[in-house]
């Protein structure tokens, strides 16, 4: 195959991606519609919805293993369930293929990591792979809706504002440490995503059940699916603490190393780190929340959310506001790469 | 004083102290702190910052004369190293400190506690199981026995104890405090490289040799306590310069594989050696990095005077204006009298697209100089400092023939008759030039193994689950059904771990049958 080839098979499988997320997206509402409907004795919502009653007497935990009304699902249900998962799989199958192209297209071959339109395509992909590989083990069904949309949502910004044709990476980004920096980057970038979708649903249920309660009436049956408020914390803990780690190996290891490489300054405080750094110090902050009395639970969450934008904000917002992004590498300054981070 | 001496509420200097050094100690301070300082980092992102960009922040300075003395007293053009963003990592630096120090002597004495007592009632803990066996109480003690010891710390038994108490996970804390220590050591590198390091840039032209003093750098900013004796003795001389420029595609005439043939001398008498200085591999020579940032033209430019003598000849370094490589540039003869100078634009690939002089490309493919020329005081003896790339043309006037201004267009080889006698000026040839980076950034390696103790502190910090077991055997006599109940609670030290499945394989392993 050609390049131009490559290409055209990229922009296809692209399109294809958005047309697949979005049948996702319409089955995962249908799913959701169909909850709805037979409020079946739907699980009162007791305030603090702690303790459970030992069963038979013996083994017996605080905290049910399932989400309240799991397994109550009505065959329809289940089946939008499946197939919303399926497309989403077939989406994200070719949303790979774009990305693969991108890289086959350009000569020499490289990573697709060239530009802000590959940046965030490979970020959206990470989101989706990370949602799918965490979908049995933290059963993640109930997400299904909000990640479909969030990555519909980004993979339309990058083809609508940043598409960009493919060419060869600047020099400056031509370094290994471009594979492990990016590939980190966009890992923690994923992570903190599904682990900010995971506080969204923290303060949207904990909302819902208060009015709830006050009213007297079952949490909606959507609602009722999302983990209970303690589980759905315990979520968001377990993503962000995978994220952090590898987002300080991102951005405070190989992102100075690499800095040093190429301009002779490890940390130069430049608005692509400075918001590196913000972002990290909030999710430290978020860490914080999560150990001290008072912070604990609902600010924690809000404390996520704010780390969340500052993070898309960093990858996608700087490249837009801040004026400083077109130095070329012939510039008197410096190269222009790191705008493109 | 006296109790009765105060009013309530009043607090004594060393209670004040003391409560000061709780609050700023404090789990909630931390946070604070930590949330002020993203906050405080804010502005350094929006406003041109003078250690980034000091061209920007002077062009910002010129269109906002208004603002300017605010931001100026508020150090907003230097944001990171400003007293009150200073104050606030301080504060956060001590509060650090005030918090790990006295964890540490805890974490030392948990360290060599055994672990504690079961409580009494197991079935009361929130994450607990029981079950019935025909094993005998000390059977079964003896099994948890085996199955806890192999990855946890056992508590001594003594005579009469119907439970075994377990505990795992102490390197979590250890994490914790090494992660915390570890910040300090990055800020120690940190500012170690503020203080001692330097940086320095310096064009070079093909060919021409950079020795290794202050004299030679074009621009330089040494840290705070910087002394010269730093200055390591090399040199180096520019043999080449290649660029591969694009022909085809999106990028093209975008300039590509940039490389610097060098040969350098890492002392006065070090033997000569070669290096191929490109963009992500730098030269250490010694302690100080050498990077390549930059390359231009330098067109070779001969000017005569009026009886024929050369008064100026070599390369010139002209400045790129833009990617296009259109570049900028001044070039003095020094000792003509009258003084003359010539100021104007260098075109790599000239060409007229709709009438107007423009290059079409960056490689220099038909290499033309356009220049205006000025003739009168140009201040080259009178002790004004004296950029190389402006002409001060305040006392001079333009050189004109024929009542226009004369233009001075050349291609190489070409010479140019400056009017009344004034002398002549001849385009040789283009020499490329680079612009390196020179600079030493003591205490790189101290962050370095810094930031990566944090992150192995971290993630000891984050993924290890420290828990406490406890196992209790209850004989079968007291409720007369002949059968041992055992009891298992665990208790997770760390509030983030899923207690069931751990609950689940102990209760697995406890069950199994040994026979
Ligand atoms: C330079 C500023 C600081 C940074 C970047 C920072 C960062 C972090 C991070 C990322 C964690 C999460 C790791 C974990 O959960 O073990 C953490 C935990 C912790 N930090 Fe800090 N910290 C800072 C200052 C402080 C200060 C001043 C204190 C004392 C008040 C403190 C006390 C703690 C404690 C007690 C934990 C453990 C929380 C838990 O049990 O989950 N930290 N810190």
């Amino acid at each position: 195959m050609t390049d131009a080839n490559w290409e055209a098979l990229s922009n296809q499988t692209v399109a294809a991606a958005g047309v697949l997320y979005f049948l996702a997206l319409l089955v995962h509402l249908a799913e959701w519609a169909a909850l709805r409907q037979p409020a079946v004795a739907g699980d009162l919502v007791t305030a603090g919805g702690g303790d459970t009653v030992a069963e038979g007497g013996y083994v017996g935990t605080a905290t049910p293993a399932a989400p309240a009304g799991a397994g109550e699902d009505s065959p329809r249900v289940a089946f939008l369930g499946r197939l919303g998962l399926m497309l989403t799989c077939l989406a994200a199958a070719f949303h790979f293929v774009a990305l693969v192209g991108r890289g086959m297209a350009a000569d020499p071959n490289r990573v697709p990591w060239g530009n802000m339109y590959e940046f965030t395509l490979t970020g959206s992909f990470i989101v989706a792979a990370l949602y799918l590989a965490l979908y049995r083990r933290f059963r993640l069904g109930w997400m299904g809706p909000l990640v479909v949309g969030f990555v519909i949502t980004v993979l339309m910004v990058a083809v609508i504002w940043l598409h960009d044709a493919v060419a060869p990476l600047s020099e400056a980004l031509n370094s290994p440490w471009l594979v492990i920096h990016v590939v980190s980057a966009a890992t923690a970038t994923g992570a903190f995503t599904l682990g900010g979708i995971a506080s969204i649903m923290y303060l949207v249920r904990m909302r819902a059940e208060r009015r709830a309660a006050a009213a007297g009436r079952p949490l909606g049956r959507w609602l009722a699916r999302v983990p209970q408020l303690d589980a759905l914390d315990r979520l968001a803990y377990r993503v962000h603490a995978f994220a952090f780690p590898v987002w300080t190996f991102a951005v405070l290891i190989t992102g100075p190393i690499w800095a040093h490489e190429a301009w002779s300054r490890y940390w130069n405080w430049d608005p692509k780190e400075v918001w590196a750094f913000i972002t990290w110090v909030v999710y430290a902050g978020y860490l914080h929340a999560r150990a001290t009395a008072g912070w604990k639970g609902r600010r924690a969450a809000m404390l996520a959310l704010v780390g969340v934008a500052t993070l898309w904000f960093n990858f996608i917002g700087i490249n837009y506001f801040s004026t400083s992004s077109q130095h070329s590498y012939a510039g008197l300054e410096r190269p222009a790469f790191l705008d493109q981070r | 004083m006296s109790d009765q001496d105060r009013r309530p509420g009043e607090l004594t200097a060393r209670e004040l102290l003391r409560w000061l050094w709780r609050q700023v100690t404090s789990m909630r301070t931390a946070l604070m702190l930590l949330l002020l300082l993203a906050l405080a980092a804010i502005p350094g992102s929006v406003i041109p910052q003078a250690g980034v960009d000091a061209l920007k922040v002077t062009k910002w300075k010129d269109e906002h004369p208004k603002l300017t003395p605010v931001y100026e007293k508020l150090d907003l053009f230097s944001v990171y190293s400003s007293p009150w963003f200073s104050a606030i990592y301080l504060l956060l630096v001590l509060s650090l400190v005030g918090c790990i120090v006295p964890r540490l002597f805890v974490y030392y004495r948990a360290l060599r506690a055994q672990p504690p007592v079961a409580p009494r009632n197991l079935t009361r803990m929130p994450v607990q199981a029981s079950y019935r066996t025909e094993l005998s109480v000390d059977e079964v003690l003896d099994r948890a026995r085996s199955v806890l010891g192999k990855r946890h710390r056992l508590r001594a038994a003594s005579a009469g104890d119907d439970y075994v108490a377990a505990e795992r996970g102490y390197l979590r804390e250890a994490g914790n405090l090494l992660f915390h220590l570890s910040v300090l050591v990055v800020l120690a590198g940190f500012a170690v490289g503020g203080l001692w390091g330097y940086q320095g840039g310096v064009i070079i032209t093909e060919g021409s040799t950079f020795s290794n003093n202050l004299t030679q750098y074009d621009d330089f900013k040494p840290g705070g306590l910087f002394t010269t004796k730093q200055m390591k003795d090399f040199r180096f001389t520019v043999d080449e310069f290649d660029v591969e420029w694009i022909k085809k595609g999106p990028k093209t005439g975008q300039a590509r594989k940039f490389e610097a043939h060098l040969s350098y001398h890492a002392s006065q008498d070090a033997p000569e050696k070669h290096y191929d200085l490109r963009v992500n591999h730098p030269l250490e020579i010694d302690g100080t990095d050498v990077f390549l940032i930059g390359h231009g033209y330098a067109p070779v430019v001969t000017v005569r005077d009026g009886t024929g003598k050369i008064t100026y000849t070599g390369p010139t370094p002209f400045l790129p204006q833009d990617a296009s490589f259109l570049s900028f540039g001044v070039i003095k003869p020094p000792s003509t009298n009258p003084q003359i100078g010539l100021e104007g634009l260098f075109y790599p690939t000239f060409d007229f697209r709709n009438g107007n002089p423009v290059t079409v490309f960056g490689e220099d493919l038909n290499p033309t100089l356009s220049m205006l020329a000025y003739t009168g005081d140009l201040g080259y003896d009178s002790g004004r400092s004296q950029s190389v790339y402006v002409l001060d043309k305040m006392n001079a006037k333009q050189i004109e023939k024929d009542g226009k201004p004369v233009r001075v267009d050349l291609q190489i080889g070409d010479t140019f008759e400056l009017p009344d006698g004034l002398g002549s000026v001849t385009f040789d040839r283009v020499d490329p030039w680079i612009r390196v980076q020179i600079s030493q950034t003591p205490g790189k390696g101290v962050a370095l193994v810094g930031v990566i103790m944090a992150l192995v502190g971290l993630c000891a910090s984050l993924f290890l689950r420290p828990r406490r077991v406890w196992v209790r055997a209850i004989p079968g006599t007291m409720d007369g059904s002949g059968e041992t109940l055992v009891e298992l609670a665990v208790l997770d030290r760390s509030g983030n771990g899923e207690m069931d499945e751990v609950l689940s394989t102990l209760l697995g392993q406890l069950k199994e049958d040994p026979r």
